[in-house]
């Protein structure tokens, strides 16, 4: 049953960038949370370590059986995820911190069901599109089914809540919808509706949402909420110059002139202290990710492993550059972690969720099931 | 086969599509690295300025307070410019030598300054505290040629309230005080920092969060000696809203004169809506002098003074309503119909009852008199009578639903509720039941009722508009600075009088004979050729609730005085406005509160007379 051929393709260079990644994201963490006088020691890196490690955990299990289960088995992860949304919605069951409801509260532990989630959306997406493919593109028939699947999570995450996240499964969802190719009418017709439904969605935002969109593009609108975030990120941004101010010697960090240093803005701590130089690196692991995943869409021979790919890759990929282009003053500040490097256990253990996935795809590709 | 779909779609089809993706993500990555290279590496420098030195510094740009003008638009407060002393902590060296140096020349305490400044600095240090508001030109020239050994310290310009026509209804419209600690940290105004100025007392209390406005912030770049180089951001400070009171400027201005030299308080107010036209309380005291900061001395003489200059007494004053309230007494017995209004009896100066003789004002007696004339003559036994019909608590639920005994809802705090009594009240209260002979004085506005000259005000007006209590108004809009109405005020009723139109006539033609009929209590001091007046007189007695030693000596020390009542209302057929005027220790109600009140009405009436400001204003001659 156990074939040789799954470690002669397993894919060493996607571990090691993964846990490359993670083991910066700690190291950023230590620095933002440790880094000054100011600052009391914290041992949210330690915590970080030991959702890495679960992380490693949960990887290794989800590439011991087959991602052709999955197939299978995709409705019931969506439904699976659906009910624990709901119940953070539930008074008295669902945490809420800063205003927002996104947590359950396991004992010591807090999930945030909003980014397994995530994943759910892609194998269900996977599984349809799959089976739905065809040369000409999509029609529109075809595609109301993906709009429910993503829309149900959609309103879930965005009501409790979490834009951010929200955008993300819808973002992603559309990503692999290009992706599977769509008719071109139909393709015509739903940019027209998406041009008319822009409006409407503006006038659905809260206020400071549609504030921070306002911001990006007038950033001296505001100076003191979100375009002064934008300014102090800027600033620890490009005083990093070349090679960096050094580890922990950062003085936009240590003066913590930016909130959620250790989450949203952890690229911050990379640009300030290690430079242009830290900072293309990173940007370059992510690019090598990226690439590696979608490496593994092209060379896998069956479509729901080729969209399964595109989509955890798309979530990288769009979760990377949101991330960087807010810190860097060219996308809006919405609520989005780093993969791998921003603090949060959940967030974190869905990533390395993912790229087990992904290289469970990888060594599968030459095995029939 | 399970995978059926395989055969469908060809690898190769997917493998065009990942090409074009893959070139998508690297066109967005390039991006990415050229956008990190503009920031970094060109504008790599500028950045790093601005990190370096800590050179960044939010500044506050402060709001000014809204205005606040009369009905008519007049300006009654607005603000003055002055210089205010500021400490920037994180640019002072020594503190407690900064601080030491500083009380020297600015008379402020040194350990106040250093405390101050800890308190306020901010989390990074860089927001000025200010130290001392409105210095003196001397001060600022001494500080200006002391600044080489006060790194630190800056002057810088700001606002101080300004209170035009003080004491110009200085309780109305109130004072500022200077923000406590224990506030700043509750966080009751959000945007307000140490040593600011917050509403106290009055509209400026009631008003203040419209009034306040929302402070704006810059954020600059300074040199190593604290200079602005130049200005990053900027958001604007939002400037508080205006305020439009109630009030006739020209109507305040006569209160204040006809009270000056005594203590009392005028209310005159709309029947129509409950609008305010005027309200003062004697004696007055200087607003500015809370902006200017006073003495421990001049605080000391405010507070201790026996008549009480910072009480409001048109709404804080409690007093004996004495005959005005014998309208509630008829309202009580005709309602009830345990009289009517053709129901007589004898007055022969005083009425027996148990032991006691109680005593009418008129020592020789009415005679014979019905409900109209008792209220004309303001007949005592008349109303002994009543009460002695209705008992206590039937009463006090006219009186209740009357709007008495309990507070109107006025825009301003520390309003007195005034005291209904009811049988079950002393008996809890004071521990005695209540006394049958206790209802005689009731009846006739004596024994433990207590009301304010606003609650007479507000009934007055009632029986004036044929029956709503209208909710006190003192605010007639709000404005934002662009001009556009924030908030504006309707008439806001809270109940109708307990009684019928039948009841409502009587009443108003007591009222109206009171002062036009040649036995009136009011006809020799308050009747007008220019207009019908109504309106009751009313003596209040302050010491010894027994009425029979009323003191009527006039050698006897002034405290002992009655306190003087007229509230009435002009013209009598159809109502403009009423006037309450309450003198304390003034004598009778009818020689003294009634020319008065009178004097207002015709104020009101004739808008020009004896006013050149308006006559000028608007262009006439």
């Amino acid at each position: 049953m156990f074939d040789r051929r799954l470690i002669q393709y397993f894919d060493w260079w996607l571990l090691g960038i993964t846990l490359v990644l993670g083991f910066i994201g700690i190291l950023l963490i230590y620095s933002a949370v440790n880094a000054g006088d100011y600052n009391s020691g914290s041992g949210l890196y330690i915590r970080q370590g030991v959702w890495f490690a679960a992380g490693l955990g949960v990887m290794t299990f989800s590439f011991l059986f087959s991602y052709r289960r999955i197939d299978r088995w995709a409705p019931v992860i969506y439904a699976v995820c659906i009910i624990l949304l709901i119940l953070v919605m539930v008074p008295g069951v669902g945490m809420t911190i800063g205003g927002s409801t996104r947590w359950l509260a396991l004992g010591p532990l807090r999930l945030q069901p909003s980014e397994p989630m995530k994943l759910a959306v892609i194998v269900l997406l996977a599984r349809y599109y799959a089976r739905r493919i065809k040369s000409e593109g999509l029609v529109l028939k075809d595609l109301l089914p993906p709009m429910v699947i993503a829309g149900i999570p959609f309103l879930l995450i965005a009501l409790q809540p979490d834009l951010g996240t929200a955008g993300i499964v819808v973002i992603v969802a559309a990503s692999m919808t290009f992706f599977v190719k769509i008719e071109r009418r139909t393709f015509y017709a739903l940019a027209v509706l998406i041009i008319i439904a822009l409006p409407l969605g503006w006038y659905l935002l809260e206020d400071y949402q549609r504030m921070r969109i306002m911001m990006m593009f007038f950033p001296e609108r505001d100076a003191l909420g979100a375009g002064y975030h934008i300014l102090q990120s800027k600033i620890a941004v490009g005083s990093g110059m070349l090679y960096g101010k050094g580890y922990m010697e950062g003085t936009q960090n240590i003066l913590s002139f930016l909130p959620e240093q250790h989450t949203d803005f952890i690229f911050t701590v990379v640009a300030e202290e290690f430079g242009f130089a830290g900072s293309i690196f990173l940007l370059i692991l992510y690019l090598l990710l990226v690439s590696f995943g979608l490496n593994i869409a092209y060379v896998c021979r069956d479509p729901f492993g080729t969209i399964t790919a595109v989509g955890i890759t798309a979530i990288i990929f769009w979760q990377g550059i949101i991330n960087i282009g807010m810190v860097m003053g060219v996308m809006p500040v919405v609520g989005m972690p780093l993969p791998f490097v921003s603090y949060g256990g959940s967030s974190l253990v869905t990533m390395f969720l993912g790229v087990g996935l992904l290289m469970n795809i990888s060594m599968r590709r030459f095995v029939s099931s | 086969m399970e995978n059926g779909y395989i055969q469908k779609i060809d690898p190769d089809w997917f493998r065009k599509r990942l090409l074009v993706a893959m070139l998508l993500v690297l066109l967005v990555f390039v991006l990415l690295g050229a956008r990190l290279f503009y920031l970094q590496i060109i504008r790599g420098e500028y950045y790093r300025e601005l990190s370096s030195n800590n050179c960044l510094r939010k500044k506050r740009i402060e709001p000014l307070r809204g205005l606040i003008y009369d009905r008519n638009g007049r300006l009654l407060v607005d603000n003055r410019p002055c210089y205010n002393l500021q400490v920037i902590p994180n640019d002072v060296r020594h503190l407690e030598e900064t601080a030491s140096k500083l009380s020297e020349f600015a008379q402020v305490d040194a350990k106040e300054i250093e405390s101050l400044v800890q308190s306020n600095r901010g989390p990074y240090g860089y927001a000025p505290v200010v130290v001392k508001k409105d210095i003196d030109r001397d001060l600022m020239a001494v500080i200006l040629s002391h600044s080489h050994e006060l790194p630190g310290v800056v002057i810088a310009t700001g606002a101080k309230r300004n209170y035009i026509y003080e004491p110009l209804a200085a309780h109305l419209i109130g004072y500022l005080g200077r923000i406590s600690e224990k506030e700043l940290k509750a966080g009751v105004y959000p945007h307000k920092r140490g040593n600011d100025m917050v509403g106290r007392f009055g509209a400026e209390k009631a008003f203040e969060t419209q009034l306040s406005g929302v402070p704006g912030e810059m954020i600059v770049q300074v040199n190593a000696t604290g200079q602005v180089v130049r200005v990053l951001d900027k958001e604007p400070a939002r400037p508080g809203h205006n305020l439009y009171l109630t009030i006739d400027f020209r109507l305040q201005q006569k209160a204040e004169a006809l009270l000056a030299g005594k203590s009392g308080a005028i209310v005159a107010m709309d029947p129509e809506n409950g609008n305010v036209l005027a309200m003062a309380s004697s004696p007055g005291f200087k607003q500015n002098a809370f902006i200017n900061g006073m003495s421990g001395k001049q605080w000391q003489e405010l507070i201790t003074d026996p008549e009480h200059p910072l009480r409001n007494k048109a709404i804080q004053g409690q007093y004996p309503p004495a005959s005005t309230y014998k309208i509630v007494t008829a309202m009580a017995a005709l309602e009830e119909k345990v009289m009517s209004p053709a129901t007589t009896f004898y007055c022969p100066g005083f009425l027996r009852f148990g032991n006691r003789a109680y005593r009418c004002w008129k020592d020789s007696g009415h005679g014979k008199i019905d409900m109209i004339e008792a209220i004309v003559e303001s007949c005592d036994v008349y109303f002994y009578h009543a009460g002695k019909a209705l008992g206590v608590d039937v009463i006090a639920d006219y009186a209740k639903s009357s709007g008495l005994g309990d507070k109107t809802g006025i825009d301003l705090t520390n309003e007195s509720k005034g005291l209904i009594p009811t049988s079950e009240w002393k008996r809890k209260t004071v521990g005695s039941p209540w006394q049958p002979g206790e209802n005689l004085s009731i009846a006739i506005g004596q024994g433990f009722n207590l009301v304010t000259p606003l609650q007479m005000a507000v009934l007055y007006s009632a029986v004036a508009n044929n029956g709503t209590l209208y909710k006190p108004d003192i605010m007639k809009s709000i404005m934002s600075v662009s001009g556009t109405n924030v908030e504006e005020s309707g008439p806001e009723s809270f109940g109708k009088l307990p009684v019928c139109r039948e009841t409502l006539e009587i009443i108003k033609k007591g009222l109206y004979d009171a002062v036009n009929k040649r036995k009136g209590t009011a006809y020799w001091h308050v009747r007008s050729e220019q207009t019908p007046i109504s309106g009751k007189t009313g003596t209040a007695q302050v010491i010894g609730r027994r009425l029979d030693d009323m003191p009527e000596d006039e050698e006897i020390s002034r405290k002992y005085f009655t306190h003087a009542w007229f509230i009435g209302y002009a013209p009598s057929n159809d109502p403009e406005i009423v006037v309450s005027v309450l003198v304390e220790h003034g004598g009778g109600g009818a020689s003294v509160a009634g020319p008065m009140a009178k004097e207002m009405m015709l104020t009101h009436l004739n808008p020009y007379e004896g006013d050149d400001s308006a006559i000028g204003a608007d262009g006439r001659e």
